[in-house]
């Protein structure tokens, strides 16, 4: 007989295998379903997740993906160690997009590389806002933060439409729903002419390690921690648990916003109405496969920026939906939830043995 | 295997239960005959409360018979327990507060039995005062005292044809005069030929009450005795085995200036089921301890919370060392000299996942720890090193997660955490509950040493013993008021009693009283 016993302490090992075991039911599982739709399962999955990166616009590529997953990641990652389950990257990734577009609309003639420093502000700020509603209503009403942030991802996502329907439409775009395009000076430089990859990727990456660091050294990064795992031991120590939210959901909501605006000053240059696809949710799965850690983060947001790519790729080559995507990450954040369970316990074989008279 | 007493009621034999690192019960025999009031002893993890869930069926062990009456059975659960005759009142009391007590009592009732509320009251109100255990049945649940909560569950157990009850720890939550209610109960219990399994480690009660006693230590039988005939020392030794001290006496102290005053101290909880202090006074001096007993719930962490900070209060005021800390926040008053132990060691004073060196930091962060908001952790570490050396806490190492620690090694880093402090004042709230013996002896000298230092220590707790051997003047807290406090030696077991069940001049100003006897 198969038993689950808790073991006395948790299990580091697990806690790093767990994530290569959902990733590797989830190739199964992928296989197989390959397999049922009368595909070569090897010949998709290598499609999948290895053709994307055959060449080096295939990497330039997944910097591009890799960087908004990043910042929506370390931003999250921070309010789930203070176990505030913020949902709301996506919103206020999207309304970091809309920010910054309607400054960047403001300089349409703008020659001065300069005029991004407004535009990235204007974009941070808007998210940051966005995610200070969230924390407003929990603070304030103690509203259930899962469902405040999901109703103001609806929220942005609509007051988006409205924009690039409304106020912000091209006057000269022949009605379709789109902005201008921005000024030439609002656009993120580039590594290279050739490919999409531009400078946001450095500010991931430095952003990774300054919430790193907060989070391993400082004394604010230590509150939200012990906070998110025992909130009375935070009461006892006299921790500011409202302060300690402001803060997360805060520095979530620039984190968001900033990659936000980065998107529409980056490759899309101009504000569309599908300018996100679903970079702020993916973000949780990378969080989470990522054990909260900046390594595994990293990793995590590579393989789910494949994933995006991957979809494409498949569409494109063996004429499969593109929504294999949303089924490939929700398998994957599936096992992992499901592998976790061996972090905390153990299986072991038992004989039953009741006791008999 | 033939029937050689076919009159036992209840006769367990071989019982053993493995728990991961941890064998919980080990080969138990315990035999239990009719009428009996058997007294099941040992210190906290030696293994009692397994037994009497094995036995009331919620949990099944891995090897082992048990006999009742005589047949061998297997218990299927609780309700199959019931079914045979077993009734058990839990330390924790499973009532729904909102409901009365004759609808609480109709929900452990088969639905035939709980058709006829009229009836069932009745029957409640007749046996309640057949067993001197007085009992309104159309009483909300919270608004019973806890003795009247505990009634409740043992007359429920009494509906039923009863022939073994089971009872865990039951005068940990009554106050003396409750306690001798309760086993004149029990006395007639007994008379009528019920079994009764009576879990303690209170050694005068049990000499009190049973009449055969099984000693269980680290989950093995280590003696059985009839407690009318041999001394509480006796039981005591085969509690804890040879090698420990059983008790020590301390020399009494007496305070010298006032280290914290409280004064006119009032606070409505928002918690519907927290307990209002008003108006509260107690000075309490440098190089004393000050003992607080009293029933848990009647107002001690509101108190302990008003003093630490995590609370404030609407009027009144609290000084430390003669400065004004009534408003200041918990890091500040740490900062003044101010050190706290809370009751629920894992989970509060500590983080359960979290590595000893972090819990360190969680309050001695003011310890010269952080600069600038940047955490110096070679000194957190080297403070968690001195405290797992200096009181003797067994881990793994200092990265151990809190949560792999003993109750009593934790208990240990936590009171350590709190005294290399430094602190003035130091409250601590059931310091040594739940920890063996060792440990509540090392914890003990602790804080007398710190007091020999010349610190006040505030101790709340309900375990009266250790309240006598440490304390130099005492008092109690009930419902929200402050008995007087008086030198420890002038105070009788049964003044100390009254004082808890709230029976203490209202008119005199509660725990200001000065020491000189």
């Amino acid at each position: 007989m198969l038993k689950l016993e808790k073991r006395q302490s948790d299990s580091r090992v697990m806690g790093y295998l767990s994530p290569l075991i959902a990733l590797i039911a989830t190739l199964i599982c992928g296989a197989m379903l390959f397999a049922f739709l009368g595909h070569d399962p090897l010949e998709a999955l290598y499609t999948f997740f290895l053709a994307p990166l055959q060449d080096t616009y295939g990497w330039t590529e997944l910097g591009v993906k890799v960087g908004p997953l990043l910042l929506c990641a370390m931003g999250l990652t921070l309010c789930y160690r203070a176990k505030i389950w913020n949902i709301g990257a996506e919103g206020q990734f999207l309304m970091g997009a809309l920010g910054g577009s309607w400054m960047a609309l403001q300089f349409l003639g703008a020659e001065s590389r300069w005029v991004l420093v407004p535009i990235l502000l204007a974009g941070t700020i808007s998210g940051m806002l966005w995610g200070g509603l969230a924390a407003w209503l929990k603070t304030r009403f103690n509203a259930n933060e899962i469902l405040t942030t999901i109703m103001l991802n609806y929220i942005a996502l609509n007051a988006l439409l409205w924009a690039v329907h409304g106020p912000l439409k091209d006057p000269a775009g022949f009605n379709f729903p789109e902005s201008a395009m921005f000024a030439d000076a609002a656009i993120l430089p580039l590594f290279s002419e050739d490919y999409r990859l531009n400078v946001s990727i450095l500010f991931a990456l430095f952003f990774m390690v300054v919430i790193w660091t907060l989070m391993a050294r400082s004394w604010i990064g230590y509150q939200i921690q012990v906070m998110g795992e025992d909130a009375k031991a935070a009461q006892y120590a006299g921790f500011n648990g409202k302060a300690l939210t402001w803060f997360a959901l805060l520095t979530c909501g620039a984190l968001a916003g900033f990659a936000g605006v980065a998107e529409v000053t980056g490759p899309i240059g101009q504000l569309v109405p599908q300018l996100s696809p679903g970079y702020g949710y993916a973000a949780i799965i990378v969080v989470f496969l990522g054990r909260m850690q900046p390594v595994g983060i990293l990793l995590a947001s590579m393989l789910l920026a494949l994933t995006f790519m991957g979809g494409e790729m498949i569409q494109i080559e063996m004429s499969l939906p593109k929504s294999l995507t949303g089924l490939f990450q929700g398998m994957l954040l599936f096992f992992l939830l499901a592998a976790d369970l061996l972090i905390s316990y153990r299986i072991v074989i038992k004989k039953s043995a009741v006791a008999q008279a | 295997m033939s029937l050689q007493q076919p009159t036992e009621r209840l006769h367990l034999k071989g019982i053993t239960k493995e728990y991961p690192g941890c064998l919980a019960n080990d080969d138990i025999e315990l035999v239990v005959q009719p009428g009996e009031t058997h007294a099941l002893l040992g210190e906290n993890g030696a293994g009692k409360s397994t037994l009497m869930k094995i036995i009331y069926g919620v949990i099944k062990p891995d090897s082992g018979s048990i006999r009742w009456q005589g047949e061998s059975v297997q218990m299927q659960g609780p309700a199959h327990a019931r079914q045979l005759g077993i009734g058990m009142v839990f330390q924790h009391f499973s009532l729904f507060e909102t409901l009365t007590v004759a609808e609480n009592i109709a929900l452990s009732l088969p639905p035939e039995d709980s058709q006829d509320m009229e009836a069932l009251s009745n029957r409640i109100r007749e046996i309640s005062t057949h067993y001197g255990m007085a009992l309104e049945p159309d009483r909300y649940v919270h608004t019973l005292s806890v003795g009247a909560q505990q009634r409740v569950e043992i007359v429920r157990c009494l509906l039923q044809d009863i022939k073994l009850l089971i009872l865990d720890e039951p005068t940990s939550v009554l106050t003396p005069q409750e306690v001798s209610e309760l086993f004149r109960t029990l006395k007639t219990l007994a008379a009528e030929g019920c079994s009764i399994l009576f879990i303690s480690h209170k050694l005068d009660e049990v000499t009190e009450l049973c009449n055969a006693a099984t000693v269980l230590r680290n989950g093995r039988v280590t003696g059985r005795c009839n407690p009318q005939d041999v001394t509480s020392e006796d039981i005591a030794r085969m509690m804890v085995g040879d090698d420990t001290p059983l008790s020590q006496n301390y020399q009494k102290a007496e305070g010298g200036d006032t280290a914290m005053s409280i004064s006119n101290l009032t606070f409505h909880p928002e918690d519907p089921f927290g307990v209002h202090l008003n108006s509260l006074n107690l000075d309490i001096k440098a190089g004393e301890i000050l003992g607080i007993a009293g029933v848990a719930g009647n107002g001690q962490d509101e108190l302990c919370a008003l003093m630490s900070g995590e609370e404030h209060s609407e009027s009144g005021s609290i000084t430390l060392l003669g400065n004004d800390i009534t408003q200041l926040d918990p890091d500040s008053r740490r900062r003044q000299g101010f050190a706290f132990v809370p009751e629920e060691r894992l989970g509060r004073g500590a983080v359960p996942n979290m590595s000893l060196v972090d819990n360190a930091l969680l309050s001695a962060s003011h310890c010269d720890m952080k600069q600038k908001g940047w955490i110096n952790y070679g000194k957190v570490r080297d403070f968690a090193l001195k405290v797992i050396d200096k009181y003797n806490v067994k881990c793994a190492d200092e990265y151990a997660q809190a949560k792999s620690l003993s109750g009593g090694n934790l208990q240990k880093f936590i009171i350590g955490r709190e005294i290399e402090q430094n602190p003035k004042l130091l409250v601590c709230s059931h310091p040594t509950w739940g920890v063996d013996i060792g440990a509540a002896i090392l914890i003990r000298h602790a804080l007398i040493n710190l007091r020999d230092q010349g610190a006040a220590i505030v101790v709340v707790s309900e375990d009266i013993d250790e309240l006598y051997q440490i304390c130099d003047r005492i008092g109690a807290i009930c419902d929200g008021k402050l008995s007087p406090f008086k030198p420890t030696n002038d105070v009788s077991i049964e003044t100390l009693g009254q004082w808890m069940a709230g029976q203490f001049d209202q008119s005199a100003r509660s725990g200001t009283e000065v020491s000189h006897a």
